[in-house]
C-alpha cells in the first residue's frame, strides 16, 4: 500500500557530498528539502571513532561502510560478444553506502581539471587534427569552461579546507606550486602537509630529471580549519587509514566534516536514511518529474512529491535510476543513438615498485593524500604528436598506507608463500615503495552502462550491465607514464624497480579505483549528452542530476574536486536562474 | 539563515522520529547523537572450534603452519592463531556470503568476471578439505594432511597451487587461494579476531598496529619508529 507524503520544494536522491551541498545550498536559499539516504546514518563517534578506526579487515577486507551487493550490484562484460555476469562481490571499485557517501571513505586527494580537459575534443583536433583521434573514440567538451568552473572549485576547496600549494594565481606562476594548474583567484586555503620520506626523496628525483614536483593537494588536513559554514576540522595525524576507512579525527573532509552539522540545523531540511528511491515519477507529459517513489526499512513504499527533484547518488546509481525510471533515451551503441549509459568512462591506474637496501620509509605514517606528483605528463601537458595516443596522468609518490594484509611489497620472483615469502615480508616492508601513475581514460562508442537482460535485484528491477574494456589509446598511454614514473623512480636509487603498466583485459575484480564515469553526461548537444550544461535534464527540465556521471570522459586526476565544484556550479544555476524562471536553462 | 530560538527548540524536541521501526530514521534539527552510541567490533571467545570439526582443524592448522612455517625469529601461522582467525571467519557473515549478491542464475565466466561460484566460503572449505582429506589418505597409506612430513605437505599444498592434483568437489587452486588469502589476513590482522597472536605478525615488519598519531615522525625521514605495535583491544590482547 503505496503512501503520499506532503510535498516538498525540492527532494534530493542520495545524501553523499552532492547531495549533502545542493540539500544545504538549496535550503538556505528558503526552499524546503527532503534528502533520502538508502544507507545508514553514519557518523565519526560512533562509526569509526579512533579506538577502532584502524581495523584492516573490517573495514578494507570485509567493506564494512559499503554497499552490500545482495542490496543492488550490477552486471559486467569486457565487450558485447560475451555475456555479463553479476559482480558477486566488489572488486575494481567500491560503490558507497550511508550518509556522506564515497565522501566517508575517499582518499581526500582533492584536484582541479586542467583547463584543456574541458575543452577536450576541440582542443586536440586544434591541435593534432581530427585524424589523430582513434575513430572508435567519443570524447566530448563539457559545455562549461574551467574559468567559468573556477569559483565553484573554490567555494569546494574552502568548505573542505583543503592544503595545498597554489601554482597559478590569477595567471601568475607561483614556485612550489603544480606550474601547469589553469589560474585559481587564491591559495589553498591551508598550507600543504608534511611529507614523510619518500615523497620527499622521489621530488628531488623528479627535479634532478627536470620535472616540476609540488605538494599534492589533500582533503586530510594540515592544520585545523573553520570552513565558512563554522565546522572545524582537526590536523591530520597521518594514521595511514584513509581509502575504505571514516577518518576517526576530524582531519579528513567529508560530508560529515565540513556540512551535515550545519545542514541539519536548517528547519526547512528533512533528511531520511534506510530509504531507497525506486523510481523518479513522471506527469503524463513525459517533461515533468512529479517527485519519487522510494521503500523504507520496513519495505513500506512512499511517494514524496516534489517540484525539483535532484540526483545526487554515486555515478551508477545515477544512470541505472535513469534507466529504470524511463527517462532520456537509451543509449543504443550499435546505431550511436541515445544519451543515456552513454559514454562510460573510467580512470588507467599503473604503477611502479622500487626495492632499497639502504632505506626505511615507515609507510604506516602516511595519509590517503600526502604525496608528491608532478603534472609534466597529465592532459595535453605534453605534445602526444610522435607518441601515438592522447590524455595522460599525474605521477606521483602518495604515501596512503603501510597497512600489512595488503600492503606488503615483495619481489615479484617472490613465492606466494613459505619460508621465503615470510623473510621476503620481512626484509622489504619498511623498505620498497610504490607510485603510481594516475591516467586518464577516455571515452569511446562501445563502452557503455544499460538494462540487464536477465538478473535482478532484490526488489526484482533489473541490474545495470556495464560493458567496458581498456582501449589501446589509454594502454599505450600507460605505458608511457609508467616509464616515465620509473625513470623517476631509478633516479632515487633502488636496488630493482618493477614496472606495471595497466594491461588488458580490464578486470573488474581487481581494485583499481572507485573513479567510474559518465552514462548521464553532460554537453551542448541533446542528441549526445544527457544534461545541459547546468547538469539539468535536456527531456526534464525540474530534474538535476550531479556527480561524476555527467563526465563526458575522465581526466587523469581524481574525479571528487570536481565532482563538488560541478554541485556548486549547479546549485547556482538552480538558484539565480531555475527558481526565477522554471523550465529549460538551455534551449534545446 | 537566520533561525529564531523557539523554532530551534521545536527542531530539537522533534530531531528523532523512529518511523515503527528503529532503523528508519527521520533525521531533523540536530545531528542524531546517542551517549554510548557506537558499533565496535566484538573480540573472538577463546574456546572450542565454532565451525571446523576437530579433523579439518588438525588439517587447517598444519595448512597455515607451511603457508607461513615457524622460524626463529618468528611464529608460524598455527602459532599466530591463523586457524582460530579462520574457524571463526567461517563461523561469522564472511562465512556464509552475507551482504554478496548471491542470485542465480551461476554461470562460469571469464577471469575478468570475477568469483561467479555458488559456494560460500564456509561451504568451499567444507568441501574441500574433505576432498583433501580423501586425496592423502589414498596418497599417503591412509594418512591425512596433518601427519605426512613438512616436505609432502609442501608439495601438495604447490600442487593444489598451480595443479596437477584435481580434488574431487571444487576447485583445488580456489581452494589454495583462499586459505592463502585468508592465512595472510589471519596472520597480520588486529589479534582482536584470533590471528596475529601476540601481535607476532606486526612485529615481524615493524608494523606499529592500531597507533593514530604519527604526527612527530613525518619528518622523521630514514629512521626506524621505534614504539611496538598495539591492538584495538590495547597492548596484551590473546594473552590470557
Amino acid at each position: 500500500m503505496t503512501k503520499q507524503l506532503p510535498p516538498t520544494d525540492v527532494v534530493v536522491i542520495g545524501l553523499g557530498w552532492t547531495g549533502s551541498i545542493m540539500a544545504h545550498q538549496l535550503s538556505e536559499a528558503g526552499l524546503s528539502v527532503v534528502a533520502l539516504e538508502r544507507g545508514p546514518w553514519r557518523d565519526t563517534a560512533t562509526d569509526y571513532p579512533t579506538s577502532y578506526a584502524q581495523d584492516e579487515l573490517r573495514y578494507h577486507i570485509r567493506q564494512d561502510l559499503f554497499l552490500r551487493p545482495a542490496q543492488e550490484t550490477l552486471t559486467f562484460r569486457n565487450n558485447a560478444r560475451q555475456t555479463a555476469l553479476p559482480i558477486r562481490t566488489w572488486g575494481s571499485f567500491m560503490p558507497p553506502n550511508g550518509v556522506g557517501g564515497g565522501g566517508v571513505h575517499w582518499n581526500a586527494e582533492t584536484w582541479r581539471f586542467l583547463p584543456s580537459d574541458f575543452q577536450l575534443k576541440t582542443h586536440l583536433t586544434e591541435r593534432y587534427g581530427q585524424k589523430f583521434l582513434p575513430p572508435e573514440m567519443t570524447i566530448q567538451d563539457w559545455g562549461i569552461s574551467y574559468a567559468e568552473l573556477e569559483p565553484y572549485y573554490d567555494r569546494f576547496e574552502y568548505l573542505c579546507g583543503t592544503s595545498g600549494k597554489a601554482g597559478n594565481l590569477n595567471g601568475e606562476k607561483q614556485s612550489e606550486g603544480n606550474p601547469f594548474e589553469g589560474a585559481r583567484a587564491r591559495d589553498y586555503p591551508t598550507p600543504p602537509q608534511q611529507q614523510p620520506y619518500g615523497p620527499t626523496l622521489f621530488g628531488q628525483a623528479a627535479r634532478e630529471l627536470g620535472y616540476s614536483p609540488f605538494i599534492q593537494p589533500s582533503g586530510n588536513l594540515s592544520q585545523s580549519y573553520t570552513n565558512p559554514l563554522g565546522v572545524t576540522l582537526g590536523p591530520c595525524t597521518y594514521c595511514g587509514f584513509c581509502e575504505w576507512f571514516g577518518c576517526g579525527n576530524y582531519s579528513k573532509a567529508s560530508p560529515q566534516t565540513t556540512i551535515l552539522p550545519a545542514l541539519v540545523r536548517n528547519p526547512n531540511v528533512t533528511l531520511r536514511t534506510q530509504c531507497e528511491v525506486t523510481k523518479i515519477n513522471m506527469d503524463a507529459s513525459g517533461q515533468r518529474a512529479t517527485g519519487v517513489t522510494y521503500i523504507d526499512a520496513d519495505g513500506e513504499e512512499w511517494v514524496q512529491p516534489a517540484e525539483i527533484v535532484l540526483l545526487c547518488a554515486f555515478q551508477l546509481f545515477n544512470v541505472h535510476l535513469l534507466l529504470l525510471s524511463g527517462i532520456g533515451q537509451p543509449y543504443d551503441p550499435v546505431q550511436g543513438t541515445g544519451v543515456i549509459g552513454r559514454n562510460y568512462s573510467y580512470q588507467t591506474l599503473s604503477g611502479v615498485k622500487a626495492f632499497f637496501d639502504d632505506k626505511n620509509f615507515n609507510p604506516f605514517v602516511a595519509s590517503g593524500a600526502i604525496g608528491v606528483c608532478i603534472d609534466d605528463f597529465n592532459g595535453d601537458n605534453f605534445d602526444h604528436s610522435e607518441l601515438g595516443f592522447v590524455g595522460g596522468g599525474y605521477l606521483g609518490a602518495v604515501q596512503t598506507n603501510g597497512r600489512p594484509i595488503l600492503g606488503t611489497l615483495t619481489p615479484k620472483d617472490t613465492p606466494k608463500w613459505g619460508a621465503a615469502w615470510k623473510q621476503a615480508v620481512t626484509d622489504n616492508y619498511l623498505s620498497s615503495y610504490q607510485a603510481a601513475a594516475h591516467g586518464s581514460c577516455y571515452s569511446y562508442r562501445d563502452a557503455y552502462l544499460d538494462l540487464d537482460p536477465t538478473y535482478t535485484d532484490r526488489l526484482g528491477r533489473k541490474l545495470m550491465r556495464m560493458t567496458f574494456d581498456f582501449h589501446d589509446n589509454e594502454l599505450k598511454m600507460s605505458a608511457y607514464l609508467t616509464d616515465r614514473l620509473g625513470d623517476i623512480m631509478q633516479k632515487m636509487g633502488p636496488r630493482q624497480i618493477e614496472k606495471n603498466p595497466r594491461t588488458g583485459p580490464y578486470d573488474v575484480s581487481i581494485y583499481q579505483t572507485t573513479h567510474t564515469c559518465g552514462g548521464a553526461i553532460m554537453g551542448s548537444d541533446p542528441k549526445t549528452s544527457a544534461l545541459n550544461r547546468y547538469l539539468q535534464h535536456w527531456d526534464v527540465p525540474n530534474l538535476f542530476v550531479t556527480g561524476a556521471s555527467a563526465f563526458p570522459q575522465n581526466a587523469g586526476y581524481n574525479p571528487t574536486g570536481t565532482v563538488g565544484a560541478l554541485a556548486f556550479w549547479a546549485a547556482d544555476a538552480i538558484i539565480n536562474r531555475y527558481l526565477k524562471a522554471p523550465g529549460a536553462l538551455v534551449p534545446k | 539563515m537566520l533561525l529564531d530560538r523557539r523554532t530551534l527548540l521545536m527542531g530539537s524536541a522533534l530531531a528523532v522520529i523512529f518511523s515503527g521501526s528503529a532503523r528508519a530514521i527521520e533525521i531533523k534539527g540536530r545531528l542524531p547523537w546517542h551517549s554510548n552510541a557506537g558499533s565496535p567490533p566484538s573480540p573472538i571467545q577463546l574456546g572450542p572450534w565454532q565451525f571446523f570439526t576437530p579433523e579439518e582443524a588438525a588439517a587447517v592448522e598444519a595448512i597455515v603452519d607451511r603457508l607461513i612455517p615457524p622460524d626463529p625469529k618468528a611464529p608460524g601461522g598455527k602459532d599466530a592463531g591463523c586457524a582460530v582467525f579462520i574457524d571463526r571467519q567461517l563461523a561469522g557473515p564472511y562465512g556464509s556470503s552475507q551482504g554478496l549478491y548471491m542470485r542465480p542464475p551461476f554461470m562460469d565466466g571469464t577471469a575478468q568476471q570475477g568469483n561467479q561460484s555458488p559456494l560460500t566460503p564456509a561451504e568451499r572449505y567444507r568441501q574441500s578439505l574433505a576432498g583433501l582429506d580423501r586425496y592423502c589418505r589414498a596418497s599417503f597409506l591412509g594418512k591425512p594432511f596433518a601427519s605426512i612430513p613438512d616436505a609432502e605437505k609442501d608439495k601438495v599444498l604447490g600442487q593444489l597451487e598451480k595443479g596437477p592434483i584435481k580434488l574431487d568437489g571444487p576447485s583445488a587452486t580456489a581452494f589454495f587461494e583462499i586459505i592463502l588469502q585468508n592465512t595472510r589476513e589471519g596472520f597480520f590482522a588486529d589479534p582482536i579476531y584470533g590471528g596475529n597472536r601476540d601481535m607476532a605478525g606486526w612485529k615481524m615488519i615493524g608494523f606499529p598496529g592500531a597507533r593514530y598519531d604519527y604526527r612527530d615522525w613525518v619528518g622523521r625521514h630514514n629512521e626506524r619508529y621505534p614504539l611496538p605495535p598495539i591492538s584495538i583491544a590495547g597492548r596484551v590482547m590473546g594473552a590470557s
